[in-house]
């Protein structure tokens, strides 16, 4: 049934994209840099791409790549240099009883969640807003659905990132203030 | 993939190995053009500052980078102490890699008939089209911040995060001046964005973009673009009296060639993505005879004259101090860009909104500048930034 419904080359695809979002994925954790973890990261948000791409929505992959591994990434980078993080890091965790319990219960529930996501379209609603994402009309879609269904959300989620550059701003400024009011 | 239609029908080993040759001719062809920019970078450079230029190596000296290319490949290839090594050796094909990639975007002519199929002259031709020049311009981000984290040495270290902050300071600017031409071509395929400049005004003004959307998207671009490949007047990355040499100081061999490599590769590249956005591409006079060749004819001679504006910048223009750069970028383009492509979405929608629209923003314009007059004729007066409670300090 699902592999009935896709072919070869997809298939390939999809496996080498699953492979390189689990190594990033499991690299991301086990590596001992921090800057190697953020390139981990930038693999991982790849591989996330090229499955965008194979589902058809290619203005996702896109965006995946601009907005992820192109700003917020290098923004992680760029403290990382800035700050001087850049040596090896201690683990600091002990293994105990509890919270090896505690930890096998968390990665538990994921998986029951991924299952029930996954196979069933009632615990998200509606299985795809934005039609289908084969149309080939991805940015009409997304744009329609966004200015028109969604516009209130839309319009709510920018005014939340206006207030939060706003919030930065008049912070960083106090600061500059205070010091100069103590020089 | 697109609207190739080489890759509409059935993928027979005809059409594979017709688009393998695409991409080896392109890159071949990309490859040769470097050769041929540097070679016309010092000879112009060499002109422009009274001296003769490079005139030993073949003819006019023009085999001069292809024996520093050589040279390079047999140079020893050094390895910082301590330096990241593997991401040391990925640093440069991060840089090289979408520099080649952004070119594949590039319509370079017509269509021709190849061994009976229909094809583009293109490499390729995806639906998100130019957004894959934002994606790959942010990826090359990464080859010039790692190479200078991984040399393990600090000036590399101040030149990569200079680069890091520039590249994606002025990729705000160019991606708003991007959406302006996305706008009115009404799709994001580059090969979309030349066939809607085809034609003319009146019969003599050509109908590129260039006219159509005034010409402040293409001033914002091309400084953006200049900005966004480090070269002067915004190579800071590596400015030789501060930093040595910058993100690639610690670069020998073949590394440091691939890294020169890809800053002529994005030069030329964004030479011919602006003549897309901008000129119309392949579009110019076609007579009868030869069809296929002029549309390459123009868009080789456009992109040229593109490169030797280029190296124009480099020859006439100081460097920019860092607060210069970071306030152009945020101050001046964001703003501009941000507010034409306002008034190019009203004028789409109706003229008279458009012009209400300028008149407007003329007015918020003196409005502002006004403000700031004020701000600065008080700015010798005592801070009244101080928090309340606390005591101010008039001499600070």
């Amino acid at each position: 049934m699902i592999l009935a419904a896709i072919s070869i080359p997809q298939l390939v695809v999809f496996v080498v994209a699953v492979a390189i979002v689990g190594v990033g994925g499991v690299g991301l954790l086990a590596a001992r840099h921090t800057v190697h973890s953020a390139l981990f990261l930038v693999m991982t948000l790849f591989g996330v791409a090229i499955l965008f791409i194979e589902e058809g929505a290619e203005f996702l992959a896109a965006v995946q790549v601009i907005v992820y591994a192109g700003a917020i990434v290098v923004l992680f980078l760029f403290v990382i240099m800035l700050l001087g993080v850049d040596r090896v890091e201690v683990p600091a965790f002990v293994a105990d009883r509890n919270r090896i319990v505690l930890a096998g219960v968390g990665v538990l529930a994921v998986l029951v969640e991924l299952f029930y996501v996954a196979s069933g379209a009632w615990s998200t609603g509606a299985s795809s807003q934005s039609g289908s994402l084969s149309s080939g009309q991805n940015l009409g879609v997304l744009a329609r659905s966004v200015f028109t269904t969604y516009v209130y959300p839309f319009e709510l989620t920018g005014a939340l990132l206006v207030i939060a550059v706003v919030g930065a701003v008049v912070l960083s400024k106090r600061l500059i203030g205070r010091r100069e009011v103590d020089r | 993939m697109g609207s190739d239609p080489l890759l509409t029908g059935h993928l027979s080993l005809a059409v594979i190995l017709i688009v393998v040759v695409k991409v080896l001719v392109a890159f071949v062809a990309l490859l040769v053009s470097v050769l041929l920019a540097i070679w016309i970078e010092r000879k112009v450079i060499a002109d422009m500052q009274n001296r003769i230029g490079p005139n030993r190596a073949g003819p006019w000296g023009l085999l001069q980078s292809l024996a520093d290319g050589m040279k390079l490949f047999f140079k020893e290839d050094l390895v910082p102490e301590r330096s990241d090594r593997f991401v040391f050796k990925l640093a440069p094909y991060l840089s090289v890699i979408p520099a080649f990639i952004t070119f594949t975007l590039v319509p370079i002519g017509g269509s021709v008939d190849i061994f009976g199929h229909h094809t583009q002259l293109q490499v390729a031709d995806p639906p998100i089209g130019i957004l894959l020049l934002l994606a790959m311009s942010s990826i090359s981000v990464y080859g010039v911040m790692l190479a200078g984290w991984s040399s393990g040495s600090k000036y590399p270290l101040l030149g990569s995060v200079r680069a890091s902050a520039q590249m994606i300071s002025y990729e705000a600017a160019m991606g708003l001046s991007i959406a302006s031409v996305v706008l009115i071509t009404g799709s994001l395929s580059t090969r979309d964005m030349v066939t809607q400049q085809l034609g003319t005004f009146f019969g003599f003004i050509p109908h590129w973009n260039l006219i159509r959307l005034g010409i402040i998207p293409f001033l914002v671009f091309i400084v953006a673009i200049t900005a966004e490949v480090n070269r002067p007047p915004f190579d800071l990355v590596e400015a030789e009296q501060e930093l040595v040499g910058g993100f690639h100081t610690e670069y020998s061999s073949i590394r440091f060639a691939l890294f020169y490599l890809a800053e002529y590769m994005n030069t030329i590249t964004m030479s011919a993505i602006m003549v897309t956005m901008f000129f119309g591409g392949p579009d110019g006079p076609d007579p009868t005879f030869l069809h296929w060749l002029w549309p390459i004819l123009w868009f080789v001679a456009k992109t040229a004259i593109f490169f030797v504006i280029y190296v124009w910048f480099r020859a006439a223009l100081p460097r920019l101090r860092y607060d210069q750069l970071m306030d152009l970028g945020w101050k001046v383009l964001i703003p501009v860009s941000l507010a034409w492509l306002l008034v190019i979405a009203a004028m789409r929608v109706s003229r008279p909104l458009g012009f209400a629209l300028v008149a407007l923003g003329f007015l918020a314009a003196l409005v502002l500048m006004r403000a700031i007059s004020i701000g600065h004729e008080r700015a010798g007066q005592p801070r009244v930034q101080a928090l309340p409670g606390e005591e101010i300090n008039g001499d600070s």
